[in-house]
């Protein structure tokens, strides 16, 4: 496949068209119609999650939050082709790949409220907390491959960043210590085409982002991050190569951020409704679905009925969410350190007799 | 000595190496990498012999970028390993401030307890050695303002063997940071045993009534000289060498205030927002009623460390401290 698809050669990897047709037999990856189904379901969810998240975020009820829409192919494949002892190292628009690990959508919910706890993920086994500094955690991936190797484990590292993030110094260590050690690391850049309102055309003058895994010295391909089909064909290929102790790969997932960078942002500023209307006719879940229609696996009132089943299991989690216990004092402390310096302990003792004579004053 | 505790001379290099080689030896998690510091033992030979002896996959070369070294570091403690890394010069390891700051230092926190970082960043530091630009300096307070790690500097033979094994068990990340200019000026009958001294605890080199120095690092030498010059001239120093700067032994130094009545700080860092303005904070804090002088900081300018041939206009002498004690206890 990486032959085949020469990042230098500017290749797309694509397996169905936008119409949802098979185009790539050759590559089309052995699913079962229960998992094709499945995969669609897990990615109906991640939209409808994220569409329900900019609501709740509108209404105040939670604070900024980056959505995954238009994105959902990338981590719904990600999620299916991850092993329950693979690692996950996110950066932080990676829903359906958290969820597919064990992460429970409350949890993110308290995340973006706020809640340390958010970051706890504690039924997902080997999994990072999200990261903001960008691509800072790239390297964090080939540490984590170095101790796979280091104890001959069968495990391999999903590692996420974003086609900014692909300018900054971190990703470059990453790759090209990853590529020097030979671990086994899939490096996947969501290239969504913009770094908050930066265009892509600005990060780099490479042609495309894979081709940076031919200075490294490693694999690298150029896939359709729209086609959920290719996507998986491609990270299964990547996680057996890499698994074989072939070294880190690098995968250009090629998509488009069809909501904002966050709640924050006003993507109007800097793009075009025509632009946005090119990338519509190659939303993921429209091309997979339309296949699915062909092959008779799937209906809208089939969609319909999921939808209104979702949107409660949403809100179901949310409101668990909002009633979350408040966050104390030791929230705060007492994660710092193995064990509390004592000048850090005197800190807290001096915060808490504070509280006691505001409580006091009442 | 006794109990058949095999004694051997040994200079700062040499404990180093000696508490490397333990810790390998030892726990097979523990790794050791940094720029140059496998096949050649690194620039100063620290980690000498210690690749042949464990291995190209414990002990070795790194590519040459300070970010991938602690973030790859990162990655390993997470994962369960106990990576020991070597900075080539202090000067050279601010690309891995977002590192440090960013994730080492908060990855407990941010995991809720899920994950700890238990790395060792060591780096030589401190000036006095006819370097060129960068390697002369003394940033140690930048990082005793990060939350979340701690930050240690030994100041003899002894005391570095202790407190790297401490560091290297310790489950949190540690700077440790080496005073280069007594990397092998100064050497002492050091225990071959292992053996452990705690992070976070000042020890009193010398007891005195007059006036409390705190000092740490290459500082020491200079301190002690300073504090025969006092002896001579008929005050009494209480020597404290502070060992970590994060956190501080403010109950040692509050402690020695309240006897001396004067307490007096050396480092050759910049002088602002520094170490020494802490200790005078604390002190003001834990013994303001038995104040006889202000507190004073004896420091670096707030300037870039000269080049060599004007590195003498910055450092510290023995003889710049004893005229700060006289004017403090004179005070």
């Amino acid at each position: 496949m990486f032959k085949e698809y020469n990042p230098i050669q500017d290749k797309l990897f694509r397996i169905i068209d936008d119409d949802g047709m098979i185009i790539n037999k050759e590559w089309m990856p052995e699913l079962s119609n229960e998992q094709i189904v499945n995969a669609y379901k897990e990615m109906l969810f991640a939209r409808t999650a994220d569409l329900q998240i900019v609501s709740y975020q509108r209404q105040g009820r939670i604070y900024t939050y980056p959505p995954n829409y238009g994105q959902e192919a990338i981590s719904g494949a990600a999620g299916a082709v991850m092993r329950e002892d693979d690692w996950l190292v996110p950066a932080f628009r990676e829903m359906g790949a958290y969820l597919a690990k064990g992460a429970t959508l409350k949890e993110l919910f308290l995340y973006f409220m706020g809640y340390e706890d958010g970051s706890l993920f504690k039924d997902a086994k080997n999994i990072l907390p999200l990261s903001v500094p960008i691509a800072s955690q790239l390297v964090h991936a080939t540490g984590i491959g170095y101790e796979i190797k280091y104890n001959n484990k069968d495990q391999v590292v999903f590692a996420f960043v974003g086609d900014g993030g692909t300018s900054e110094g971190d990703f470059h260590e990453a790759l090209n210590f990853a590529g020097t050690w030979k671990v086994p690391v899939i490096f996947i850049v969501q290239n969504n085409q913009y770094g908050i309102s930066t265009p892509f055309s600005i990060q780099t003058a490479s042609e495309n982002i894979a081709i940076k895994s031919v200075a490294y010295g490693i694999e690298g391909i150029m896939v359709d991050g729209n086609d959920y089909f290719a996507m998986y064909a491609a990270l299964k290929n990547a996680a057996k190569r890499t698994g074989e102790g072939n070294g880190p790969v690098l995968v250009e997932a090629v998509t488009y951020r069809k909501g904002a960078h966050t709640t924050s942002d006003d993507p109007t500023k800097y793009r075009t409704k025509k632009e946005e209307e090119e990338w519509d006719k190659k939303d993921p879940l429209k091309r997979l679905k339309a296949y699915l229609i062909d092959k008779k696996l799937w209906s809208e009132k089939e969609e319909e009925r999921v939808i209104i089943q979702y949107k409660k299991e949403i809100d179901r989690q949310f409101e668990d969410a909002e009633n979350y216990p408040e966050s104390s004092l030791d929230d705060v402390f007492q994660f710092m350190y193995d064990e509390m310096p004592e000048d850090l302990q005197k800190q807290k003792v001096e915060q808490e007799k504070f509280l006691t004579w505001m409580e006091e004053r009442k | 000595m006794d109990g058949g505790e095999k004694m051997k001379i040994m200079n700062m290099v040499n404990a180093i190496n000696d508490a490397l080689d333990i810790k390998l030896k030892e726990d097979r998690n523990t790794i050791v990498y940094g720029q140059d510091v496998g096949v050649e033992g690194g620039v100063f030979r620290v980690t000498e012999g210690l690749q042949k002896k464990y291995g190209n996959d414990r002990v070795f070369d790194s590519p040459l970028a300070e970010s991938g070294i602690v973030g790859t570091a990162v990655g390993m403690a997470v994962a369960g390993l106990r990576p020991v890394v070597e900075i080539q010069f202090s000067g050279f390891v601010y690309p891995a401030f977002n590192q440090i700051i960013s994730h080492a230092a908060r990855m407990r926190n941010r995991s809720r307890g899920r994950y700890q970082t238990p790395i060792v960043i060591r780096m030589p530091y401190g000036g006095g050695i006819n370097a060129l630009e960068h390697h002369s300096e003394s940033m140690e307070a930048l990082f005793g303002h990060m939350p979340g790690v701690k930050v240690v500097i030994p100041s003899t033979p002894h005391d570095a063997k202790g407190m790297l094994i401490t560091a290297v068990e310790s489950n949190d990340t540690i700077i440790f940071m080496e005073p280069k200019r007594i990397y092998r000026a100064v050497k002492q009958e050091v225990s071959e045993d292992k053996y452990s001294i705690p992070l976070g605890k000042a020890n009193i080199i010398s007891q005195g009534t007059d006036v409390t120095l705190v000092a740490y690092g290459a500082m020491i030498r200079e301190a002690q000289t300073a504090m025969i010059l006092a002896k001579e001239a008929g005050i009494s120093v209480e020597l404290i060498d502070l060992r970590s700067i994060y956190p501080v032994d403010r109950d040692t130094i509050a402690n020695s205030v309240q006897k001396t009545g004067r307490i007096i700080t050396v480092t050759e860092s910049p002088k602002s927002f520094g170490v020494a303005s802490e200790i005078a904070q604390l002190v003001l804090e834990d013994a303001f009623l038995y104040l006889e002088a202000p507190p004073k900081r004896i420091t670096g300018f707030d300037t870039i460390v000269p080049l060599p041939k004007g590195e003498h206009h910055y450092m510290i002498s023995p003889e710049k401290i004893f005229y700060d004690i006289e004017k403090t206890v004179k005070f």
